[in-house]
């Protein structure tokens, strides 16, 4: 059992929490996740780590409720615990000194994008975020982000109110020139920076996450097509090259279950099962 | 006179009842059908039994005990150098072992010895005593990885031995593929978990959630004052037949279709919230043991139409004689000599045909099975809903990429001494499917016993060395 230590409602369907896990803790890094089970009947959940207190021995996750096995999780509070927490699993991005980098971030990914950037930042890269929101009030995390990066830029859905994503990539290409760029968020989001940067020629590292259920390499559910090769997002990645990335197909896969899930939350929210 | 008697059958659910439900197929002996098969036995001098079994069980002594009603005893017989015998029991390919020995075998049919020991192992857990812990002074501290059959045999000895011994679990439960591969109706869970309870009775320190070459390195677990370490971490990755169209939706690696099934239950879903989706017709290709578990379940899930489509015939398929009958006796249905070249899509990138090549047999290859030969303009077209891929599994390599100096084989096996099974490294041991490839529960049992008395030899070596 694996106890929450810190709870914060972010936004209505986010939320943070800190795990009591000292022995991840201590071995977590960017772009590695861990698999969450909240209870004996529940779901093998991956979650991005978002962040690691080896003093206080806690890992940092931030999740949206999207279905029923998040929506059992998120309704745990502090001082209740997750029956399963395993991890670090995935490899972890290499933290090296790439010069000017761009962080693409979006949604619920924000908290693993800040974790990525700091340890950026702190190996000497100039960092720029991208932070993409469908309004202003899903921001989050925006000073601790501001405080590791040379410049912040938000893009909404909510183009009455600010810049769309494509217009800002194109305005933040045309401007600066980066030696690499870096995506958490939304599948369709990343294939849309893996297009942008693709003719620009920059290389482009993006953080997948399939449908997996092990998450150790066993069951094959997190296949992906990079560069025309099956590879599993768990063990080979979550990280790889946007430009290689079959993204149609990840897509499609990524909505394997969509009636199983619809069919589980409706069940879920009449407390039926 | 024991010449002429048959074996005394194992009642069964019918056929028609089990294909509704998970429960196990095979029901197990009565006493008095216990007594009468034991009574079979000929008790022979020179027992050739013992020599087929991987693990040395002192058979004819504990069919003795069970022919003079002593079943606990028996079953502490059987422990004495098997701690999963309710498993084993179930499980084991006695018709290759121990059975193929038996001397009654010759005239007339074997001891059924793994029915003996399934009744045997389950009796004792209905009225035997618990077991304790092993005291007396520690010899070590030994970590083991994976708390499949091999590892979990490995702990059982040594703590037998008088050892400390702590197993590093990946998944949320213990047992491996005991847990998450082989089917409830073939295996029930609560007989695993009672095996390995029986383990943690023992004195076993069991950590889950714990993936050792994300979590811990080799190395790490020396410096945490480990002695030695036994890497039991099975046959990880699954393979893919590397075609056209395979990662459509409802493609299924057999272990992807198992874990679901089995360990994440997803035939209660969505009571259980891990789902899985099988269609009318679902096509498992490959004709092993695991194959026919993937069909035997898909069937248990709804499909009206389950296909073993295998690319040699009927002879040469790798799975237990008794688990192909079992799966035709549930109408399962056996397109041989076939193998998949394509698989189609709908619009919305769901698997819905299969086109398949017809396939005969040529010279015999490295494996000595007759080598198969695609028939030319034999293509034809299968309606498929779901499709498993049940062709067999790499080893993980987590380990393997994170262990410097570690030897492995180009198929990324690790590579060790056929009786101590010792790696490369000193004090590293590993056995099962990740030494060998993907083989039987009982094989792996047998290199934990080898590995535990190797360990044994060595902590023991080193001890009066200093």
């Amino acid at each position: 059992m694996y106890r929450i230590t810190e709870k914060q409602e972010i936004q209505p369907n986010i939320n943070m929490f800190k795990v009591y896990a000292p022995a991840v803790s201590k071995k977590a890094e960017p772009g590695q996740f861990v698999i969450i089970r909240s209870n004996e009947r529940g779901e093998r959940m991956p979650m991005t780590i978002a962040g690691t207190e080896p003093d206080e021995g806690t890992v940092t996750i931030y999740f949206a409720e999207v279905g029923a096995s998040s929506k059992e999780l998120g309704a745990l509070g502090e001082g209740d615990d997750i029956l399963n927490f395993s991890g670090p699993l995935g490899n972890a991005i290499p933290i090296e000194e790439y010069g000017n980098v761009l962080c693409i971030a979006g949604g619920v990914f924000q908290g693993a994008n800040y974790y990525l950037s700091k340890r950026l930042h702190e190996a000497d890269n100039e960092v720029t975020n991208v932070i993409c929101v469908p309004s202003e009030d899903h921001l989050f995390l925006l000073d601790e982000v501001e405080s590791v990066s040379k410049n912040v830029l938000v893009a909404t859905d909510d183009a009455a109110n600010g810049v769309n994503l494509p217009e800002l990539l194109e305005k933040v290409f045309k401007e600066t020139s980066f030696d690499r760029v870096f995506t958490f968020g939304p599948t369709s989001m990343q294939r849309l920076v893996a297009e942008t940067t693709r003719p620009l020629g920059i290389p482009t590292r993006v953080a997948l996450f399939p449908i997996m259920v092990d998450g150790t390499g066993m069951c094959g559910a997190c296949r992906v097509t990079v560069g025309g090769a099956t590879r599993f997002a768990c063990i080979d990645g979550p990280e790889f090259d946007g430009h290689l990335v079959d993204f149609d197909e990840l897509i499609s896969r990524m909505r394997y279950y969509t009636a199983q899930e619809k069919i589980a939350m409706v069940l879920h929210e009449r407390r039926i099962v | 006179m024991a010449f002429d008697v048959p074996q005394v059958e194992m009642p069964k659910q019918t056929p028609e009842e089990r294909v509704n439900n998970f429960d196990e197929v095979a029901l197990g002996y009565t006493e008095e059908q216990a007594v009468q098969e034991a009574s079979r036995c000929l008790g022979c001098k020179n027992p050739q039994c013992i020599k087929g079994c991987p693990v040395d069980v002192d058979i004819p002594s504990f069919i003795e005990l069970i022919k003079t009603e002593k079943y606990v005893e028996a079953a502490a017989k059987i422990k004495e150098t098997n701690a999963l015998p309710a498993i084993c029991g179930r499980v084991c390919p006695q018709e290759n072992q121990c059975q193929k020995r038996c001397v009654l075998g010759v005239r007339s049919e074997p001891v059924a010895i793994g029915r003996l020991e399934r009744f045997a192992a389950d009796y004792e857990r209905k009225h035997g005593e618990p077991s304790k812990p092993v005291k007396g002074e520690r010899l070590g501290r030994v970590a083991v990885v994976g708390a499949g059959p091999a590892g979990l045999t490995v702990t059982a000895d040594l703590l037998m031995r008088g050892y400390d011994v702590e197993v590093f679990e990946s998944l949320h439960e213990a047992g491996g593929v005991l847990m998450y591969g082989i089917p409830e109706f073939r295996l029930p869970k609560a007989i695993v978990q009672a095996e390995v309870d029986y383990v943690k009775s023992l004195g076993a320190k069991i950590h889950l959630d714990a993936t050792i070459g994300r979590l811990h390195t080799i190395s790490e677990l020396f410096e945490s004052g480990f002695q030695a370490v036994f890497i039991g971490s099975g046959a990880g990755l699954p393979r893919f037949l590397n075609v056209p169209g395979e990662n459509l939706k409802g493609i299924y690696s057999a272990n992807e279709f198992l874990i679901r099934t089995n360990l994440m239950k997803a035939y209660r879903f969505p009571e259980y919230r891990t789902p899985i989706t099988v269609g009318r017709n679902v096509a498992v290709i490959g004709g092993g043991n695991v194959a026919m578990d993937s069909a035997r379940c898909a069937k248990r899930l709804g499909a009206e139409n389950v296909y073993i489509v295998y690319r040699r015939g009927r002879e040469e398929l790798p799975a237990r004689e008794e688990e192909v009958e079992n799966a035709e006796d549930e109408d399962v249905i056996f397109r041989l000599l076939n193998n998949p070249v394509r698989f189609i899509g709908d619009d919305r990138g769901y698997v819905t045909e299969m086109e398949c090549i017809g396939m005969k047999l040529g010279e015999p290859d490295d494996s000595g099975r007759r080598r198969p030969i695609e028939v030319e303009g034999s293509e034809f077209l299968m309606e498929v809903d779901n499709v498993v891929v049940a062709i067999g599994q790499t080893p993980n390599p987590l380990i393997q990429q994170t262990t410097e100096g570690l030897e492995v084989t180009r198929w990324g096996t690790i590579v060790t001494d056929e009786e101590t099974m010792k790696t490369s490294i000193d004090a590293v041991y590993a056995g099962g499917d990740v030494v060998s490839g993907a083989a039987t529960v009982i094989s792996a049992m047998g290199a934990g016993r080898r590995a535990a008395r190797a360990i044994h030899e060595y902590l023991t070596q080193s001890h009066s060395a200093t």
